[in-house]
């Protein structure tokens, strides 16, 4: 990383096959302009036609981690490891991992298998981790009502950290610890942030000495034509409604109460 | 121990107001094995528990909401993280759920009710934890949900038919009719240890895991993850508290050792894959 005073940087959270975002949030970042920009996994999910995501960070030498997808794609595992207990999330989570793995082609499961699981970034001394769920735990939940900041601080100081930065459960965050160390959720570009608003949220990360800003940019994308596509797919009409309502539909049972009240379902 | 993520804290002691034949733990109106916590033990706890970056709390008991206190140690605690009460339901007046709506609103942490049922039916409910409970839980959920409260309901698996995707569909819908819109469900294991056993047999030998196994081989157990304060000191896990070599020590930080997995719930833990968390 170049070290200046000053960077920016976007990080792109859980995809989910969702490769009209993946291009919206591409153009969005070119026009505001980042010193760099990392993916966080979870490429693969509710959305059709898998291999068109790989195929677009690899064209545009996007750098990234794997999720618990990429991680269970590559080695031929028979679910997502989304981390899900109850069996209603389990049902459709199922359904979007068998898809995924069907129409990922075997090249690009070699290629997840080899990406790295973290990053490790130093900004101006600011030791940044990049971790799909958690650092400990690739399909841990950092939901924002249940990551207390004594428990955030723990996990800073395990992985050697001042900015952790994360996906995993849909929904952004961000946390100052109030000792100069900072949470990130990056949140996701996969599907609407359950707030009955169509737009999806990538994060620009900007550092500038002790200075962290996490900024969460809504972005709007062509989501009738990923509804199309998905019917064309024949995808469970219950993703589709999540993209064209905004509200989660499925694999919801995991939020925490605070989150789940936000909800329609 | 891998880490100490969760926070058991056993509010009520083994005091409760009704006496379930399925108890792991005996609880009833006289049994005093473990007395309340006060406001004070509690607020003590939450600051060990601060130093160590534990993530969230879960209450039990007994009945949480026989402990007087039982509020401002909720506001205490959802001060600091997230808190969970595992309730029988019978005690939630209109004034209690409003406070318990204000506390959660208040917080930046979830505050989360679970209240147990057993079975789907006023009778097999009340054969198990006595006349007249289903009715008094009824009334407490009804005020839950006037509250705009969502708890999960957790049903043993003690219930007919609930371990079936079918089973599970109609509980959902006895949920839903309830008034709860986004219906929430967990299904439990049940550990035959305490009144339990009388009802359903004690553990035969062989159910023990195998020597040498610790809980380094199963990060999914819960003495992995949490520790159980009660009047008495911290023990390993929040079934195990009727055993003596379970109390772990005094404070939280001397109890985040390994603990042997010898106990017949130890294997119920294992096999069923039962998590005590929501």
């Amino acid at each position: 990383m170049p070290n200046s005073d000053m960077m920016r940087i976007a990080f792109i959270g859980g995809v989910y096959s969702n490769y009209h975002a993946l291009t919206a949030t591409l153009a969005d970042i070119s026009r505001r302009g980042a010193d760099a920009t990392f993916f966080l996994g979870d490429l693969g999910a509710f959305g059709p036609h898998p291999d068109r995501v790989p195929a677009l960070l690899i064209d545009r030498q996007i750098a990234g981690i794997q999720g618990n997808y990429e991680e269970s794609l590559a080695s031929g595992a028979t679910d997502c490891n989304c981390g899900y207990t109850d069996p209603r999330d389990n049902v459709y989570a199922q359904i979007s991992y068998d898809y995924t793995s069907e129409h990922t082609s075997d090249a690009y499961k070699r290629w997840m298998g080899a990406l790295p699981k973290q990053l490790r970034l130093d900004v101006g001394g600011k030791r940044v981790l990049l971790s799909h769920g958690s650092p400990r735990k690739i399909n841990e939940f950092l939901w924002r009502s249940t990551s207390p900041d004594p428990f955030l601080a723990r996990l800073c100081d395990e992985h050697e950290a001042d900015v952790i930065v994360c996906t995993h459960t849909g929904l952004h965050w961000h946390k100052a610890l109030g000792d100069g160390r900072h949470v990130v959720n990056a949140g996701v570009i996969g599907r609407p942030a359950n707030d009955g608003r169509t737009n999806v949220w990538y994060t620009m990360l900007t550092i500038r000495g002790d200075e962290v800003i996490a900024e969460f940019i809504p972005i709007e994308y062509d989501q009738a034509t990923l509804a199309r596509e998905m019917r064309e797919e024949k995808l469970p009409a219950e993703f589709i409604e999540t993209i064209e309502t905004g509200w989660w539909t499925t694999c919801l049972e995991a939020l925490p109460p605070k989150e789940r009240a936000r909800g329609r379902f | 121990m891998r880490a100490l993520d969760t926070l058991w804290l056993q509010v009520a002691g083994t005091i409760c107001n009704i006496t379930c034949t399925h108890c792991f733990i005996s609880c009833s109106p006289k049994n005093h094995s473990h007395e309340m916590l006060s406001l004070a033990d509690v607020e003590a706890r939450l600051a060990e528990a601060r130093a160590l970056g534990v993530r969230d709390y879960y209450f039990t008991g007994g009945e949480p909401f026989m402990n007087r206190d039982m509020l401002p140690i909720l506001a205490a605690t959802l001060r600091q993280g997230p808190a969970s009460v595992l309730t029988n339901g019978m005690l939630l007046r209109k004034e209690i759920c409003a406070e318990l709506r204000r506390l959660s609103d208040e917080s930046e942490y979830s505050l989360d009710i679970r209240v147990s049922l057993d079975g789907f039916h006023r009778e097999s409910h009340d054969a198990i934890r006595g006349a007249g409970v289903w009715d008094r839980v009824m009334i407490g959920l009804r005020n839950l949900a006037e509250a705009g409260i969502n708890p999960v309901i957790t049903v043993t698996e003690a219930a007919d038919g609930v371990g079936t995707n079918e089973g599970r569909a109609r509980f959902l819908e006895l949920i839903r009719s309830f008034g709860f819109d986004k219906p929430r469900l967990k299904v439990l294991a049940l550990f035959r240890i305490g009144a339990e056993e009388t009802r359903s047999g004690a553990y035969e030998s062989w159910e023990r895991l195998s020597d040498g196994m610790s809980e380094q081989d199963a990060d999914v157990l819960q003495c992995s993850s949490s520790r159980m304060v009660t009047s008495k000191g911290v023990y390993v896990c929040p079934i195990l508290i009727e055993e003596n070599a379970a109390r772990m020590g005094d404070t939280i930080a001397e109890t985040l050792r390994p603990f042997p997995l010898a106990y017949g719930a130890c294997h119920t833990c294992w096999v069923s894959g039962v998590s005590c968390r929501t």
